[in-house]
């Protein structure tokens, strides 16, 4: 019985809120200078969640704070099981758990807002998720494992076969990080036409678990972007600050779109994944 | 118990215009431009008062809106602090004698720093959001002080039973 | 074989014994337990069998068959009857195809319709006699108080409660037998009876609307009897490379090719049965039945014994064109009725299209038939029965309680209805949610198709049919789990018996998931390996963390206890405008005006008559195609 899947796991629990606040940091600071501003200290997301916990528990309801938590844990779990090598659909899955729960509470506070939010939320969540299983599958048909230990150390440059995949990917990552143009349910930025649609009756420590869980997200993203490029893991690490620039890049250059286009883009990517995965196939089919 | 104090480090901010003839609103929204960026501070500009730690009101408060500035300013979890901005919010200003216009915001809620100024130049507000961090804090440490005390005199009362 | 008989018989005769019972009090004895003897009769069958693999029973053969023949006879009879009745000319031709089909058989190939052994049971049957056994009873016993509460409502319609309780015990005895029987005919029987039981029950109300319904049921089912018996004629011609009507001498011979035509119209008729497109209509007009009918309907009977006869037959269509054709036929209907789902706000509306949707998978799976696909059906079979059975059942007391099935006046269910809110939360959570059941079928097909050539197909619909089924499901589990302030609490009242087929249930769902590795092991497995040489099965590893986090769902609740009850409550944002808890403020004018809140529908994008021709036509030839293809391989 080998125990280093555990390590994994562990390492991610502790280190992935310290590095997503980083990003997050890093993110904040690059996109200032973007702006021709100075922008926050590196730490400011440390001290913006510190804050959070310092101030008075505020609620709506009190099962708000049932379903963020259980968001919080079940993206807390998930990540993991990716750390620790899981299976990847399963991972997928267990995401969606999560954010099924994110949801729930902005559905249970009974608010106009956050109402709205949800609805958006679950709209890019539909939007995201026919492409975040294709890469899934993308990445078995190049390594012919679901289990991200086995994709992790592969010798084949999967980016290769899946380029389609991988743009496709890019695009719902946009979603997930929740950047413009799609950062339709809830921003991190100033003030949005449903104030802060899926986030805006939470507040105090409430939000602050929102915003760890966030972090714990981003670094799972991070990590499957990593999966395209594993076989160089020098390679790897560098696509994967190329495309978070990139994500940063095009957040400060596009405006919010209406959530018709968050769902067209999100399958329209889908489509290119599916047309990516049709001629590895029959390349396949081909060589065999 | 906490001495880290983040929240200093952290102002969020909300912005109700009251009855603001635009001027200070510019002005404080100036302040978020490169020249000044404030997010420099940790300071954000939140537009939603369960985010908020320091209210910003600029202009007077007219009879239509001081239902809703009770209301934006009870939704803000505590500690929190009121900054009025410009001599309308002050004291209605030259609105004053109007008659729609009830005064300025402490007719209504607390207010803890006044910037004044026909319009409040940036460098005012920002000084006078520095003002409301002191303020800030003194109130975080009430608060936990507070929480503090009560916890301990629930342990008194609970080894005493 | 006395159990079987016994599972087959006993409620034939039930059926006939609450004919004469009049008062609610005694008939729900009677029902309660029976459905106890017949759960009972299932479980030991379980225990008894479950470890011996497949096992066969000669059973009467000739006095049993003549009766079969004879009561077909007497059912086509009153189809013509009902049909002269009604006008309804469809149903009067199809029935005489069929009467006239099943004589030209007995006839002309009476010599060739015997088979070896008429039943049989296997973990499969063992699985869905379970199914039956447990929810279906369960129904029934619900059922009784529910008919006394619908014809307080509803006192225009004549009150045919006797005639009602011995269909629906004569519906479970028919589907008993469906999955007993190894003698095709003796199947056809009993496929023939679940029709007519079906037709009976959507049309208990006698709207104008109810038997319109009711015989678009019957005559999309009698359409796929005549394949059926078109298959048996098939079959009996071909007897010696065949196997003739014996249904396992069918699915051992080797000569797929002959053997593919009869499956593939066998299929056809599993595909009526199923509902999926494009007959999917008479399940959607199904819903004007009483609850419990379509609870019934949709969990235990009547559509699984489509998908049923299409799972037997999928190591027919493993490997081969017209199966890949008829598992395209389910895909397309799962992606379709998904969507059409997101359109729906009729909370049996938004179920019905779920069955359909999730009736279309287990077709794709079965259709394209390898062995892990073959796993997964199965595994979904039980997953959705459960589920689908506790909402539809609490679709039905939600009714009763508040007037309405609508989900948009499903808004605060968890404040006004708690107990009945968190049991429709389960449900729901199992429909669509890991770690529960229709997921871990999902996710083992994913894994499957990926391993069939042109399985990218499959996969694509499946990302796409997964997403849109999130968005339906967690919407209307958002309504539920909204705190609604000021609205009073109304589950108390709610007539007390009908908790316990809810409560027991909820059991269920959540068992299934406990011990779905059980499940797994014991029963599907051993099937699939019996018949396939190899098996699917998940990871020992994947099922600890599903074990895991299914343990987590069950513990999170506690935290309740951790958040401070001192907290300080804040109304809704409300836009800086001061609100009643419940959303009211001081509009302009002076006006009280309310904000509500409601669920995005997309009709422009999702809507029933965006989707549903399109949707139809494709399968329609999907299905022409699987016969061609099937043909052509011939």
């Amino acid at each position: 019985m080998t125990w280093t899947w555990l390590i994994g796991a562990v390492l991610f629990l502790i280190l992935a809120p310290i590095a997503g606040g980083l990003i997050a940091g890093i993110d904040r600071k690059i996109t200032a200078r973007m702006q021709g501003r100075v922008g926050p200290p590196l730490l400011q997301p440390f001290y913006d969640v510190g804050k959070l916990f310092e101030k008075e528990r505020a609620v709506v309801t009190t099962a708000q704070n049932f379903y963020v938590l259980a968001y919080l844990i079940f993206i807390a779990v998930s990540g993991a099981l990716f750390f620790a090598g899981g299976d990847l659909l399963l991972v997928i899955f267990a995401f969606t758990l999560a954010h099924v729960f994110l949801v729930l509470g902005a559905y249970a506070v009974h608010s106009p807002y956050s109402h709205i939010g949800a609805e958006r939320e679950l709209i890019q969540l539909m939007a995201y998720e026919p492409m975040i299983i294709l890469a899934a599958v993308g990445l078995y048909m190049v390594t012919n494992s679901f289990y991200v230990a086995d994709i992790a150390v592969t010798t084949v440059p999967a980016i290769l076969y899946l380029p389609g995949v991988f743009l496709g990917f890019a695009t719902i990552l946009t979603i997930k990080l929740r950047k413009s143009p799609f950062d339709i349910s809830t921003s991190h930025h100033a003030h949005q036409e449903i104030v802060k649609g899926i986030t805006t009756e939470f507040s105090g420590s409430t939000l602050a678990q929102v915003e760890i869980a966030h972090w714990y997200e981003n670094v799972f993203l991070l990590g499957f972007i990593f999966l395209f490029f594993a076989w160089n893991p020098v390679i790897g690490i560098i696509a994967v600050v190329v495309t978070y620039l990139a994500e940063i890049f095009v957040d400060n250059v596009t405006a919010r779109v209406r959530w018709q286009a968050a769902l067209k883009s999100g399958w329209l990517a889908a489509v290119l994944g599916i047309a990516n995965l049709a001629i590895l196939s029959y390349m396949m089919l081909g060589g065999v | 118990m906490s001495t880290m104090a983040f929240l200093k480090r952290s102002p969020w901010i909300l912005h109700y215009d009251a009855s603001s003839c635009n001027g200070c609103d510019i002005e404080v929204l100036a302040c978020l431009t490169p020249l000044y960026d404030v997010e420099r501070f940790g300071i954000i500009n939140t537009g939603n008062p369960k985010h908020a730690d320091i209210l910003m009101i600029t202009g007077g408060i007219n009879e239509q809106n001081r239902e809703v500035v009770r209301n934006i300013y009870e939704q803000m979890p505590e500690p929190k602090v009121v900054v009025a901005i410009g001599v309308c919010a002050a004291s209605g200003g030259i609105f004053r004698e109007c008659y729609n216009i009830v005064g300025g915001v402490d007719k209504v809620i607390p207010v803890d720093v006044y910037v004044p100024g026909c319009a409040a130049r940036p460098e005012m507000i920002i000084d006078g959001v520095v003002k409301a961090l002191a303020i800030l804090e003194e109130r975080r440490e009430k608060m936990t002080g507070a929480a503090q005390t009560k916890e301990s005199a629930r342990q008194a009362a609970g080894e005493s039973t | 074989m006395q159990t079987l008989l016994f599972l087959i018989l006993f409620p034939i005769l039930v059926a006939c014994l609450l004919l004469f019972v009049k008062r609610t009090a005694l008939r729900y004895a009677v029902v309660a337990l029976s459905a106890l003897a017949i759960g009972g009769a299932s479980i030991y069958l379980l225990i008894r069998y479950a470890f011996e693999g497949a096992v066969y029973f000669a059973a009467p053969s000739e006095a049993v068959g003549l009766a079969m023949v004879a009561i077909e006879m007497g059912l086509a009879l009153f189809i013509i009857y009902m049909g002269a009745k009604f006008r309804n000319y469809l149903a009067i031709v199809l029935a005489v195809i069929q009467a006239a089909l099943v004589v030209y058989l007995e006839t002309t190939f009476s010599g060739n319709l015997h088979a070896v052994n008429n039943l049989f049971i296997d973990q499969f049957s063992i699985i869905m006699a379970l199914i039956i056994g447990l929810i279906g009873s369960l129904i029934a016993v619900y059922a009784v108080r529910y008919m006394e509460t619908y014809h307080h409502h509803h006192p225009e319609v004549r009150d045919r409660q006797r005639m009602f309780f011995f269909v629906i015990f004569a519906f479970l005895a028919a589907m008993f037998g469906l999955v007993f029987s190894n003698n095709l005919m003796w199947l056809f029987f009993f496929w023939e009876v679940t029709t007519i039981s079906s037709f009976l029950l959507i049309g208990y109300s006698e709207t104008e609307e109810a038997t319109r319904n009711a015989f678009r049921a019957l005559v999309m089912n009698l359409l796929g009897g005549v394949a059926f018996v078109v298959a048996l004629v098939f079959l009996a011609a071909t007897e010696t490379t065949s196997g003739g009507v014996d249904l396992a001498r069918v699915l051992a011979s080797g000569e797929t090719a002959v053997v593919l035509i009869p499956a593939v119209l066998i299929g056809f008729a599993g595909i009526t049965k199923a509902a999926l497109m494009p007959f999917s209509s008479w399940l959607l007009g199904a819903m004007v039945a009483p609850t419990p009918v379509s609870a019934l309907l949709h969990s235990s009977t009547m559509v699984k014994a489509g998908v049923y006869i299409l799972v037997r037959f999928s190591p027919v269509f493993a490997g081969t064109f017209a199966g890949f054709s008829v598992g395209l036929v389910g895909a397309v209907t799962f992606v379709v009725a998904s969507a059409i789902a997101i359109s729906q706000s009729d909370a049996k509306s938004v179920l019905a299209y779920s069955t359909i949707a999730n009736l279309g998978l287990i077709a794709a799976c079965a259709g394209v038939g390898t062995y892990m696909l073959v796993w997964a059906a199965i595994l979904l079979i039980i997953f959705h029965a459960v589920a689908k059975a506790l909402l539809f059942l609490g679709t039905g007391a939600i009714e009763h309680r508040t007037g309405s099935r609508n989900i948009e006046d499903m808004e605060g269910l968890i404040v006004r209805m708690p107990r009945m809110a968190v049991m429709m939360f389960i449900g729901i959570a199992g429909m669509f949610l890991a770690p529960f059941g229709m997921l871990i079928s999902k996710w083992a097909a994913i894994e499957a198709f990926v391993q069939v050539p042109f399985g990218l197909v499959f996969i694509a619909i499946l990302a796409y049919g997964s997403a849109v089924t999130v968005f339906f499901w967690a919407k209307w589990m958002g309504k539920l789990v909204a705190v609604t302030r000021n609205r009073e609490r109304v589950e108390k009242g709610f007539f007390e018996e009908p908790w316990a087929p809810l409560y027991i249930i909820t059991g269920l769902v959540i068992a299934a998931v406990a011990l779905f590795p059980v499940i797994s092991s014991a029963l599907i497995e051993p099937y699939v390996l019996g018949i396939y040489g190899a098996t699917a099965r998940l990871g020992e590893a994947n099922v600890a963390i599903m074990l895991l986090m299914m343990a987590l769902l069950l513990i999170l609740p506690v935290s309740f206890l951790l958040f401070k009850r001192t907290a300080r409550h804040l109304p809704a944002y409300m836009g800086g405008r001061t609100a009643t808890p419940d959303l009211h403020f001081a509009g302009s004018l002076g006006l009280t005006r309310e904000a509500q809140t409601r669920n995005y529908y997309l009709n422009e994008y999702f809507g029933e008559a965006k989707l549903f021709r399109p949707g139809a036509a494709v399968c329609i030839v999907l299905i022409l195609a699987s016969w061609i293809l099937a043909g052509v391989a011939l």
